[in-house]
């Protein structure tokens, strides 16, 4: 049993089949890489997991129980955190508070009313969230607003948001996408040591083979909605079915 | 001090003083000279001062932190209103039963507007709350009138005998501070000086300092920290494990609450309301208020409640007599045309002021009046130009601008 379960998820919008059966079983401290061709239905998977969208039929389990009908914020406190494909941080704040702010979802819950000690008296989240800083090379920019960040740097610190809440299970979608060159080495390096220092889960979209090859245990293709093969990179590479529905549509 | 850091207590401390010694400051010109016009130290404008200070403070931790921006808060003012009132008429003239009446049956009206109006935000959210407020002016005005005396509102009457008080027969109750009259006045002359020391606006403007000190509080707990994630982006919020709802709602019920007390207090001053209280114009005004201090800021909404207050009392008493008055010195003719282009200004005109200033605060100045006293203390650093860091923006990432002084 994975720590991630999808069986028979499909999702229609109006006349469009974006997913039609299916399944997915992601292991514990493993890195999946979900790959396939544009409007495959990658995206639209991940929202089924987040509780963005609902699907119409299928099961999704995380850890044992059903994630559906949940509310994102329940999903994310169940232990799922997601980085998006357009980075979505908190951009009129600074950087340092962009990381505290998981950090006190994690420790006080979804909803507290804490109106009467300061900020700045939490010590304790404080060091976490500049721990978190100091390990994806930050620290600096720590008074910074977050909108002024430079792409990659976005990219960065949403991903210190996700894993300074420690997730079980983290989903990234199209980390490197629009990355230049430089960038997408340092976003594989840093996953790459989060899922070795943290033994972090990661489900991983993404269209470069580079980034997949690198990162990647296990990998499920998906085309037009449905997992064409699940097998491990190697078998992938040489896969003729993959090949002709995805890589040499690719490269 | 109290919990703040040194910053906002020196400005807590500044405000204090200014509190205190409001009727000098605000008094500046000698009685009877031709300046005396722009005295606003007297105590009915005072209080005004003070009570719609408490009001945009309150709305700002709403408007300012969360970007939801509702246009009908000046229904909880009007709640808060009739429920003092009610208290006065039959528990107690004693100011504190009523005001925290007032402040608890705002936060209750609150909880339940909010609860329907955030279910939707930007603009919808913006109309639900003035639906609600016109709802509550429509109610107030005929449907509920033997609860709020409909059109004429209601006030302090010989026929009221409250519980806890010993009136005489056929004496009108007075609002009072456990026996002290809201109305006591002192007065001070010193030559031509004349200035007054109000009850009702010394217990006004502790409620306003105490009401400043929670909304700092706020402004710097993880709670207010939140709040501002809620503005900024709440997607991520949401996929960052937090509810934003509650921490939404708990703003719509705290700014209620904080214009529930503002209503309060001015049935504390002068023991009347009326229907009007509610109308969506007043809604609009405590809008303008924070937008011109400065949204988001701590003390932009008690300086955009001043401003405003200030120009309503004092422009609008302004006449062509007095405008003919300042340019006798000119040549008749050049007169008569400097009055002819001001007129339309003043008096009545006074809207059309505000609406200029306020245009030009909001193109020029969009952090408001705050960021005009930013600017202006900035340039003065600058001419002092010290240390060489200050020269060099390049090598200091850019701090972030949110809830500055
Ligand atoms: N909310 C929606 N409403 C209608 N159609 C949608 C919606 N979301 C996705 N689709 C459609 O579903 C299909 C799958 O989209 P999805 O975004 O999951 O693809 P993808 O695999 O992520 O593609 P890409 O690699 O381009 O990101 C597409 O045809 C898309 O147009
Ligand atoms: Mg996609």
């Amino acid at each position: 049993m994975g720590i991630l379960e999808v069986k028979g998820v499909g999702k229609r919008f109006g006349g469009l089949q974006a997913l039609g059966d299916v399944n997915l079983s992601v292991q514990e401290n493993t890195v999946h890489a979900i790959i396939g061709p544009n409007g495959a239905g990658k995206s639209t998977l991940l929202n089924c997991l987040v509780g963005k969208l609902i699907p119409d039929t299928g099961s999704v389990m995380f850890d044992g129980q059903s994630v559906l009908g949940r509310k994102p914020h329940e999903i994310n406190q169940m232990g799922i955190s997601r980085v998006f494909q357009t980075p979505e941080i908190f951009g009129d704040l600074t950087v340092l508070e962009n990381v505290m702010i998981p950090c006190f979802a994690r420790r006080d819950g979804a909803f507290r009313l804490h109106a009467i000690g300061s900020v700045k008296s939490e010590k304790g989240i404080m060091e976490m969230a500049e721990t978190m800083l100091a390990d994806v090379n930050m620290l600096e920019k720590r008074n910074m607003h977050a909108a002024s960040l430079s792409r990659g740097d976005k990219r960065r610190l949403e991903m210190a948001m996700c894993l300074v809440q420690e997730p079980r299970l983290l989903l990234l979608d199209e980390p490197t996408a629009g990355m230049a060159r430089a960038d997408t080495n340092n976003t594989i390096d840093l996953l790459k040591e989060i899922n070795e220092k943290r033994n972090i889960t990661m489900a991983i979209i993404e269209h470069d083979m580079h980034v997949v090859f690198s990162l990647a245990e296990r990998i499920t293709v998906l085309a037009q909605g449905t997992p064409l093969v699940e097998d491990t990179p190697e078998n992938i590479k040489g896969h003729p079915k993959v090949r002709e529905a995805y890589l040499g549509e690719a490269h | 001090m109290l919990g703040l850091n040194k910053k906002d207590s020196t400005l807590l401390l500044i405000v204090a003083v200014l509190a205190l010694l409001a009727p000098f400051i605000l008094n500046p010109f000698p009685e009877g000279s031709s300046l005396a016009q722009f005295n606003a130290g007297y105590p009915d404008l005072m209080q005004r001062f003070v009570i719609f200070g408490i009001f945009a403070i309150g709305f700002n931790i709403l408007f300012g932190l969360t970007g939801y921006l509702s246009f009908g808060h000046a229904a909880f003012l009007g709640v808060g209103s009739y429920a003092a009132i009610w208290m006065m008429k039959l528990l107690t003239l004693n100011v504190i039963p009523a005001i925290v009446m007032s402040i608890i049956v705002a936060g209750l009206f609150a909880l339940v507007v909010g609860f329907v109006s955030l279910r939707r935000s930007g603009i919808y959210f913006s109309i639900l709350t003035l639906a609600f407020a016109q709802m509550s002016y429509a109610l107030a005005y005929s449907v509920l009138t033997p609860i709020t005396g409909g059109e004429t509102g209601l006030q302090l009457k010989a026929t009221d005998r409250p519980l806890l008080s010993n009136l005489a027969e056929g004496e009108i109750g007075r609002a009072s501070l456990f026996g002290v009259d809201m109305r006591t006045s002192f007065e001070l002359a010193v030559g031509d000086w004349l200035w007054t020391f109000n009850m009702g606006y010394y217990i006004a403007a502790v409620v306003m300092l105490i009401a400043f000190y929670v909304s700092m509080r706020i402004f710097r707990s993880p709670f207010g920290m939140m709040l501002r994630a809620v503005k900024s982006n709440q997607q991520r919020m949401n996929y960052t494990g937090l509810n934003s709802k509650p921490y939404t709602l708990a703003a719509f019920v705290i700014s209620g609450m904080y214009a529930g007390l503002a209503g309060g207090l001015m049935v504390a001053m002068d023991t009347q309301v009326g229907p009007e209280r509610m109308f969506w114009t007043a809604s609009g005004e405590v809008v303008l208020m924070t937008i011109l201090g400065g949204a988001g800021t701590l003390i932009g909404p008690v300086l955009g409640a001043g401003l405003i207050k200030y120009m309503e009392n004092i422009i609008s008493k302004i006449n062509s007599g007095i405008l003919h008055e300042w340019f006798a010195f000119l040549p008749d003719g050049l007169e008569d045309a400097l009055v002819f282009m001001v007129y339309p200004f003043i008096g009545k005109g006074w809207h059309l002021t505000l609406g200029i200033v306020f245009m030009l605060v909001v193109i020029f100045l969009p952090g408001g009046l705050v960021e005009g006293g930013q600017r202006i203390a900035r340039l003065f650093r600058k001419k002092k130009a010290d240390t060489p860091s200050d020269k060099d923006p390049e090598h200091h990432p850019k701090p972030t601008p949110h809830v500055a002084e």
